[in-house]
């Protein structure tokens, strides 16, 4: 085909800016990475080798290794967890009234701009 | 001590990927027992996602955890596995060319020609709470496990959980203990509603107590514990106890396998992807535990390790026989071992 390379790349006008998250650290290092729309946060820490996040079930809901503090003024646009999650959670330490598995939190548009705190342990 | 068990192939793991061992050394006329740390087989498909789908069995566009498992143990069921549960191997060496001795912490010990090692992620194990000092009272005052309720009669218990666990334990030692206390850190328990139902009633009638809240520091010397401090809403109470219960589920960790000369790299064992053997020969790893370049960790790339890892396997089995490929949907003889011909 001729018009093969008129062909708009792929971060052409449909795609979006990437909401952008912070992760900060237990001994306050901050990263500010960009996530995937669709993707989850823990997903979003695994792809830039955010510390403190393990995941070791990867994603399924059923280890509590992905255990992050939702900055508090974020939380009410994050949500609390679902009664799934919440038992998972009886599995973490240190569990405080903002805290979520980041793997249950999709990425959404809405989140641009969301900042986590990771801890200094998940429970291993 | 009981008399050594002898057999073809020790495997380790009782996961997906060792369970389907149990088929390919099968069709090979090898046996097999299998050594799990857990109570239960499956692996992970059983401990971390029972009621998860998994979309990448091939030919299976949708199965759980659980259904996964289910249908390999009725694969495998023509070979006659023999299940070792709850058990973890401790010790492995090397007594012959090839030849093992494998000794597990149930006090069993095995004699095999060749080792599969299928331990996934490693052997689960209790997870250990981040609470500072709690070292030194691990295995004393500390618990991750009953093994012997008589140990806590008459003393002041900790309970730490809201699971199944905490609660069980909570019903059977309560009777036991001097005091019981059970710690959950919201007052909802996702255990078994009859459990949750009995453990309130104790402590409405006042013969046990409940805190909601989280451990935030231990007391004691010499690893025995005098008392714990329970973050609580809006307070710290300091409870008096003997020993500490803490039932906060299951983790992986690679365990013992570190120590027995296999070489490894990172946690994982590098093999020959022709035979999936590590460096010892006889001592084969198929699973997530391996690693190859290319390696994906994925049940379906376990499945083909286990092939492969058999037909290396029947020539340290039976050394003088020459092993003929074929296939079940045509062989007589492979129909017979499955029972369909």
């Amino acid at each position: 085909m001729s018009d093969v390379q008129d062909v708009s790349p792929s971060t052409g006008a449909k795609s979006q800016a990437m909401p952008k998250i912070t992760f900060i650290e237990h001994d306050d290092t901050v990263h500010t990475v960009e996530a995937e729309l669709g993707s989850t946060v823990m997903e979003t820490a695994l792809k830039n080798d955010i510390a403190g996040i393990v995941a070791e079930c990867g994603g399924a809901c059923s280890c509590a290794t992905c255990l992050v503090h939702v900055d508090e003024k974020w939380f009410p646009i994050v949500g609390p967890p679902s009664p799934e999650e919440e038992d998972m959670l009886d599995f973490a330490f240190e569990v405080k009234p903002t805290s979520r598995l980041s793997c249950q939190i999709k990425v959404t548009e809405a989140l641009n701009g969301l900042i986590v705190h990771t801890p200094s342990y998940q429970g291993r | 001590m009981s008399d050594t068990i002898k057999t073809d192939i020790v495997i380790i793991g009782a996961g997906p990927v060792g369970l389907f061992a149990v088929f390919e050394l099968g069709l090979l006329d090898i046996k097999a027992h299998l050594i799990d740390i857990l109570d239960k087989v499956g692996g992970q498909c059983a401990e971390l996602y029972p009621e998860k789908p998994i979309y990448d069995i091939p030919g299976i566009p949708y199965i759980t955890g659980h259904g996964l498992t289910e249908a390999l143990m009725q694969q495998i069921k023509p070979f006659g596995p023999t299940f070792h549960l709850n058990e973890m191997v401790t010790t492995l060496e090397k007594i012959g060319e090839p030849g093992f001795r494998l000794k597990t912490d149930a006090g069993k010990t095995f004699e095999a020609k060749c080792v599969v090692v299928a331990a996934g992620g490693g052997s689960f194990q209790p997870k250990r709470p981040p609470i500072q000092g709690i070292e030194p009272y691990e295995e004393k005052s500390v618990f991750y496990a009953v093994r012997k309720m008589e140990n806590f009669r008459g003393k002041n218990l900790l309970i730490v959980g809201g699971g199944d666990s905490a609660l069980d334990w909570t019903l059977n030692l309560q009777p036991l203990a001097r005091r019981l206390t059970l710690v959950h850190r919201r007052d909802e328990f996702r255990g078994a509603p009859d459990s949750v139902n009995k453990m309130r009633a104790l402590v409405a009638a006042g013969q046990m107590d409940l805190k909601i809240g989280q451990v935030a520091s231990l007391e004691g010397g010499d690893g025995q514990l005098l008392a714990a401090s329970i973050k609580t809403k809006d307070a710290v109470e300091r409870v008096a106890c003997d020993a500490m219960l803490p039932f906060f589920g299951l983790t992986m960790k690679l365990g013992p396998v570190a120590d027995w000369g296999i070489k490894m790299d990172e946690e994982l064992i590098p093999v020959d992807t022709g035979t999936f053997e590590s460096n010892i020969p006889g001592v084969f790893a198929i699973g997530d535990i391996n690693t190859y370049p290319g390696k994906l960790k994925l049940i379906l790339s376990g499945f083909h390790e286990a092939a492969l890892m058999s037909q290396q396997a029947y020539h340290y089995v039976y050394p003088e026989k020459k092993l003929v490929f074929q296939y079940t949907t045509s062989s007589t003889s492979l129909q017979k071992k499955l029972g369909v011909a």
